[in-house]
């Protein structure tokens, strides 16, 4: 157990392509952190240069209080779970997991007793005596998660390690993640491009775009304030809705491209002129019955039922639609189809505002 | 048929064609199939059974033809004769002895050519050295360069370092392989990257690596390219031919050739048919064991 620290880390490929530009993170002792970002952000890089297996160009990473830049993987006492497992095909579970000891020397009644120790832990008793090709997909990942388990490591490191699995086997073993992580109380990296693992797993969050790190906070407070345009439309499911416009004369709020005025509540407007990028997300517009509380009128191109919601696809009445489309979260019973048009209301205090040249909060 | 009921059900199932299964042979063309490889297996066996017939024949019957298609009550003298007693016209060396310096050269041969192919290409797949790609084409290009086109430097070469008539000199030019050394990259270039990261997490260095992850993983590999390459080893001639000189280090398809005479009231026929079977047999065990393991390596897929 220890924290994780990174100081202005960076990653340069072969002189020229700057993968990880500088990114400064504190990880605190027992908590867990993830790395979120599209394909091609850093993300994996920067994890495999906190495990060493990839060297640090500039900056240093420190994992309890020590800088381990010019350490090798095994001598920073740090485990990782891989994507694809990762596990040796010709050996039985059990020597999977006991692989790592046996190279420290530890002795043999103590990697017996860690590893049915882990087994008991992740209800692997039963296949100890098995070939990982003789798993399920879960049970691989459970294996793997033993092998970091059984070595009691400083530090654990995840890379994507439920893209794997399918959607139901996935939901399951994040939960069985996040409290195993949290029972053990060992410092985590996890890096994962999925938004909803992210958000659930995390106790700090970082989003990344493309070697920086856009925003590092909790994952509410990313949720609510987004720093940047790029962080409030990856978090977020459907994505926040994103109007580009400028400040109008006169208090009429933001002048969308497409002609229309939308006033956000409880929101303080920038200089008049400015170009903005208006953001709602679609869960915080409202349904109104009187048409003179709306803040405008959305004229309903496609609706997708999901049950318990349902998804307005559409634009103002009086905008284009290409330029300010937008979705709605609806409750489930409320009956809308094409053609209709809908009195919404922005929920005070619930929109952002981003430059529209830099994308940063406004 | 004593599954027609299932044969049956089947045609049943498909909707069509009476018999013959799923891939719809019909009865007559599986006869003809069939005969045709009875008759392949003919060709090839006969000799060989008639090589076997003539070793248990006096010199005598060999020589007054025509041979018997049946074996004689000449086999255990005829085989004790040459495994222990020596063939006049190879300097009374035993076959025994043949045998052995065959076994020699051909383990030898096998176990080397595996042993620096696979270390060759595990320093090629996994470590970053300058001139790694020039070592690769280095020993890519040796392909074009069999033993026959470079038999005279290597035979100078063998001479300087007095290495005639000596297990070393019949193994050692052998053993470099281009070939294996391919087979090794290609296999270990599928191994996947986070095997190898994951190893290195779990503390194993290089050499650990190899011995515990890439070596049990290569056992099919291995097993394969032993039989190829014992096989080769074995049936070697050009080579064993130049570089021994003495009696007792020939290997045993030398001995075997040197055994026959021009004049055949001079050549012992019957030992040389012993020799010969004595020749054949041990690639065919190292095949019929191997094969087995061979197809548990493949049944069992690792990966």
């Amino acid at each position: 157990m220890a924290t994780v620290e990174l100081k202005d880390v960076r990653k340069v490929y072969g002189g020229k392509v700057e993968a990880v530009k500088g990114v400064s993170i504190d990880i605190p002792d027992g908590q867990m952190c993830v790395l979120v970002g599209p394909s091609g952000c850093g993300k994996s890089t920067l994890l495999r240069m906190i495990a060493g297996l990839e060297e640090i160009t500039d900056g240093t990473v420190s994992i309890g209080g020590q800088v381990v830049n010019t350490f090798g993987p095994a001598e920073r006492d740090i485990a990782m779970v891989f994507q694809n497992y990762a596990l040796y095909p010709h050996m039985k579970v059990y020597d999977n997991m006991a692989y790592g000891l046996r190279n420290r020397g530890t002795p043999k009644d103590e990697i017996d007793r860690r590893v049915r120790e882990a087994a008991g832990i992740l209800g692997l008793e039963d296949f100890l005596e098995r070939k990982p090709r003789e798993l399920s997909g879960g049970q691989r990942q459970r294996v793997a998660m033993g092998r970091a388990i059984v070595r009691k490591p400083k530090a654990f490191l995840f890379d994507e390690p439920l893209s794997n699995l399918d959607a139901k086997l996935r939901g399951q073993m994040r939960i069985e993640i996040k409290s195993l992580q949290r029972s053990l109380g060992v410092t985590s990296v996890y890096v994962t491009h999925d938004q909803v693992e992210a958000m659930t797993l995390a106790d700090t969050l970082v989003v990344m775009n493309s070697g920086v790190a856009e925003q590092i906070d909790t994952p509410l407070a990313i949720y609510e304030k987004p720093a940047s345009v790029f962080v409030a439309g990856f978090i977020g499911s459907p994505a926040m809705n994103l109007l580009a416009g400028e400040i109008a004369e006169n208090g009429r709020g933001v002048k969308l491209v497409g002609g229309a005025y939308l006033k956000p509540r409880d929101t303080v407007l920038p200089e008049v002129g400015r170009s903005v990028l208006l953001g709602v997300r679609p869960e915080h517009l409202t349904l109104v019955s009187d048409a003179n509380n709306a803040d405008f009128q959305l004229k309903v191109t496609t609706v997708e039922t999901l049950g318990a919601d349902t998804l307005a696809h559409g634009h103002p009445v009086d905008g284009d639609p290409k330029s300010s489309e937008l979705i709605v979260r609806l409750s489930g019973d409320v009956q809308v189809r094409h053609g209709d048009v809908l009195p919404l209301a922005i929920d005070a205090g619930k929109a952002h505002m981003f430059d529209a040249g830099t994308g940063k909060r406004i | 048929m004593a599954d027609a009921a299932s044969t049956k059900t089947r045609a049943e199932v498909f909707g069509r064609r009476e018999q013959g299964g799923m891939l719809g042979i019909s009865k007559s063309s599986r006869y003809v199939a069939h005969a045709i490889l009875i008759l392949g297996v003919l060709i090839v066996a006969f000799p060989i059974y008639y090589t076997f017939t003539a070793s248990t024949h006096s010199l005598q019957t060999i020589l007054r033809p025509p041979l018997p298609l049946t074996p004689g009550d000449h086999f255990f003298k005829n085989y004790y004769d040459a495994i222990f007693g020596g063939v006049g016209r190879i300097g009374g060396v035993s076959v025994d002895l043949l045998l052995f310096n065959t076994t020699v050269m051909a383990l030898g041969i096998a176990v080397g050519k595996i042993l620096i192919s696979i270390l060759s290409a595990f320093a090629i797949v996994f470590f970053r050295f300058p001139g790694r790609m020039l070592f690769f084409w280095l020993i890519f290009i040796t392909l074009m360069l069999p033993v026959e086109v470079r038999i005279l430097p290597t035979y100078k070469v063998m001479v300087d370092l007095n290495l005639i008539d000596t297990y070393a000199g019949l193994v050692l030019p052998l053993i470099a392989s281009a070939t294996a050394t391919l087979l090794f990259r290609q296999f270990f270039m599928t191994i996947p990257g986070e095997l190898l990261e994951a190893a290195r997490v779990d503390g194993a260095g290089p050499w650990r690596f190899f011995k515990d992850i890439l070596m049990p993983l290569s056992k099919t590999n291995i097993a394969a390219l032993f039989v190829i390459m014992f096989i080769y080893g074995w049936t070697q001639y050009l080579w064993p031919l130049l570089v021994t000189n003495r009696n007792d280090m020939n290997t045993i398809v030398i001995a075997l050739r040197k055994m026959i005479s021009f004049a055949d009231a001079d050549t012992q026929w019957h030992l040389v048919m012993v020799t010969s079977i004595l020749a054949i047999l041990p690639p065919v065990l190292v095949v019929v064991f191997m094969q087995r393991w061979f197809v548990k390596g493949l049944v069992e897929t690792e990966k």
